[in-house]
């Protein structure tokens, strides 16, 4: 094996690079064909670059997908700031301000993250009729509540590695447990929020089967739309692809800025952050 | 020391999540049972009592016979390709190399996007047309490699077409896999590789011997959390080839038969039985990563 050290490790780039090339194969379709004339699209030469750029196709995607897009931000961005918030409150509480029972309590509260939507999923229905809460609003509350756990996991992880001195110095001070929460955990644990609501962003905006039961047709947001499209035959595969560049944008955009703090969000989801 | 208020406060501020998830969590599922157990179909409430019968039937119907096939045909491909796949990521990712950054994120994109925009593109990536106009995607491309023995019906094919849709599960989360290594391995320390190093021992034997039992609890997260996705699947099937009875799975029967059939009984039975499977799977995991925590 000195071979090896000789060569250097530079043959890895070979499996590396064909590695990425699998990769990188789906976004390529998805890129060329959403910019090829209409003229130019056929199935066969999927793979052949398009001869100008074109618009077409994302002209197509966008009139029949922007009020979608919309519902989605209309639903994600509550979603996403209010289970932030209320996540930190509890981990906050759970970490450093244990009450009795609060042990006990978070197991439970963890294992809601991971079950199968459809065991709850006919009395979320009735439970949402009964209430009267239905379409974008509803969607956004159900967001809201299943993403509770993991984001009180998250800060609690966050605020169980701070120093307990710290709170014990404030508390000295005269600090009342609002006052600390407020201007001690805040502001320090801003990476933790970044990490939360790319996390409940990614997820609520990726969501299908809570969009697919809880909204109709005038509030799809645009995962529950894009399949929509996808599955019809009326609508060309070209506009599909470049409705799913539209669709993915928002996530891939935020992914490609802050994907630090976007890894450190999926470690969490495995109880490992 | 808590003060009283200060107590009293604690519980006010987080009560109503913990209220909220007590009735969106647990209410509901104990609602789902009482359903699973009731007559219940159509579109008016009926809790009239049915006992066990809706599982039952179930477990003697053909069509949830091919549910449980497809997934453990569907979780065989996805976990073992992911795990594998993600391992050997890692390695090449944890060699120093120039461009690791660049190529982490690029293997772990996927992991941004929907499993609809995945599904939406592997369809046709994937299509089954071996000839004639409609052939595309990886079969045409094959073609023009002079591949064409490898040209294939993809999710098309009978019995197996679901290990298809595990490929375009593979393409979404290796990288997660990759992720979950690639920190575990960078939490050994360099000294355990140095040691065996001196000792003799070769880059391969240091991964199969030291480092590849040293990770066994990165194994073991990884394998949990890939198992019960593969129970849950659902949006990628429905994105790639709609709801057809080859490619069913659990979760798409719970869908159809409730919302569609309106057997509202049996479609809670199904999604009890998934919901006890990802529980068999998941509360050990919160147990053993709990009691290791509070070890630390």
């Amino acid at each position: 094996m000195t071979n090896n050290l000789r060569f250097g490790k530079y043959w890895l780039y070979i499996p590396l690079v064909a590695m990425a090339i699998f990769y990188i194969l789906p976004m390529y379709v998805i890129l060329i064909t959403g910019f090829k004339s209409f003229a130019e699209v056929d199935l066969k030469t999927m793979w052949v670059l398009p001869q100008g750029i074109a618009f077409d196709n994302y002209i197509e995607a966008w009139a029949k997908l922007s009020p979608s897009l919309r519902n989605s931000f209309l639903m994600v961005i509550p979603a996403t700031l209010i289970s932030s918030a209320l996540g930190s409150l509890n981990g906050f509480v759970l970490a450093k301000w244990k009450f009795r029972g609060a042990d006990v309590i978070f197991p439970f509260i963890l294992f809601g993250m991971f079950i199968p939507y459809q065991s709850i999923m006919i009395p979320l229905v009735q439970f949402m009729n009964r209430v009267g809460v239905s379409g974008l609003p509803g969607l956004a509350l159900a967001h809201i509540i299943y993403g509770i756990p993991i984001t009180t996991l998250t800060f609690r992880n966050y605020y169980a590695s701070l120093p307990q001195e710290l709170l014990e110095a404030a508390k000295m001070d005269g600090a009342s447990m609002l006052g600390i929460y407020r201007h001690i955990l805040i502001p320090i644990s801003l990476p933790s929020f970044v990490v939360v609501l790319i996390w409940q962003f990614t997820s609520a905006w990726n969501d299908f089967l809570f969009a697919v039961i809880l909204t109709g047709n005038e509030q799809w947001p645009i995962t529950v739309a894009l399949n929509n499209m996808a599955g019809s035959q009326i609508i060309a595969w070209n506009v599909q692809m470049a409705g799913s560049l539209l669709a993915a944008l928002p996530t891939l955009l935020v992914y490609i800025f802050l994907g630090r703090y976007f890894l450190r969000g999926l470690l969490a989801g495995s109880l490992k952050g | 020391m808590v003060r009283d208020k200060d107590q009293f406060l604690n519980i006010l501020l987080v009560s109503p999540s913990i209220l909220a998830v007590f009735i969106f969590v647990y209410v509901f599922i104990g609602w789902s049972v009482r359903v699973s157990l009731s007559k219940w179909k159509g579109l008016n409430a009926d809790y009239t009592w049915n006992g066990i019968n809706n599982y039952l039937e179930l477990f003697k119907d053909p069509r949830f016979h091919v549910d449980v096939r497809n997934t453990l045909i569907f979780t065989g491909v996805f976990v073992v390709g992911s795990m594998v796949l993600g391992f050997i990521l890692a390695v090449m990712l944890d060699q120093g190399l120039k461009g690791e950054g660049f190529f982490r994120s690029l293997f772990l994109f996927p992991m941004a996007i929907s499993y609809i925009v995945t599904g939406s593109v592997w369809r046709w990536l994937m299509n089954p047309a071996m000839v004639g106009s409609r052939v595309t995607g990886f079969n045409v491309l094959f073609q023009n490699m002079g591949l064409d023995f490898l040209a294939n019906t993809w999710y098309g094919t009978p019995v197996w077409g679901i290990a298809a849709i595990g490929l375009a599960a593979i393409w979404q989360m290796s990288g997660y896999t990759m992720a979950l290594y690639l920190a575990g391995l960078r939490a050994i320390p360099a000294e355990l590789k140095e040691a065996a190093q001196i000792d003799g021992a070769n880059q391969l034997q240091i991964y199969r011997y030291i480092m590849l039992p040293l990770l066994s609890p990165v194994t073991l997260s990884a394998l949990i959390i890939l198992g019960h996705m593969s129970l849950k699947v659902f949006d990628l099937i429905i994105a790639i080839a709609g709801k057809q009875l080859p490619l069913d799975v659990p979760a798409i029967y719970m869908w159809q038969i409730t919302f569609d059939g309106l057997f509202y009984g049996k479609g809670a039975a199904i999604g009890i039985i998934l919901l006890v499977s990802v529980a068999i799977l998941i509360i050990p995991y919160i147990r053993y990563t709990l009691k290791t925590e509070a070890q630390q």
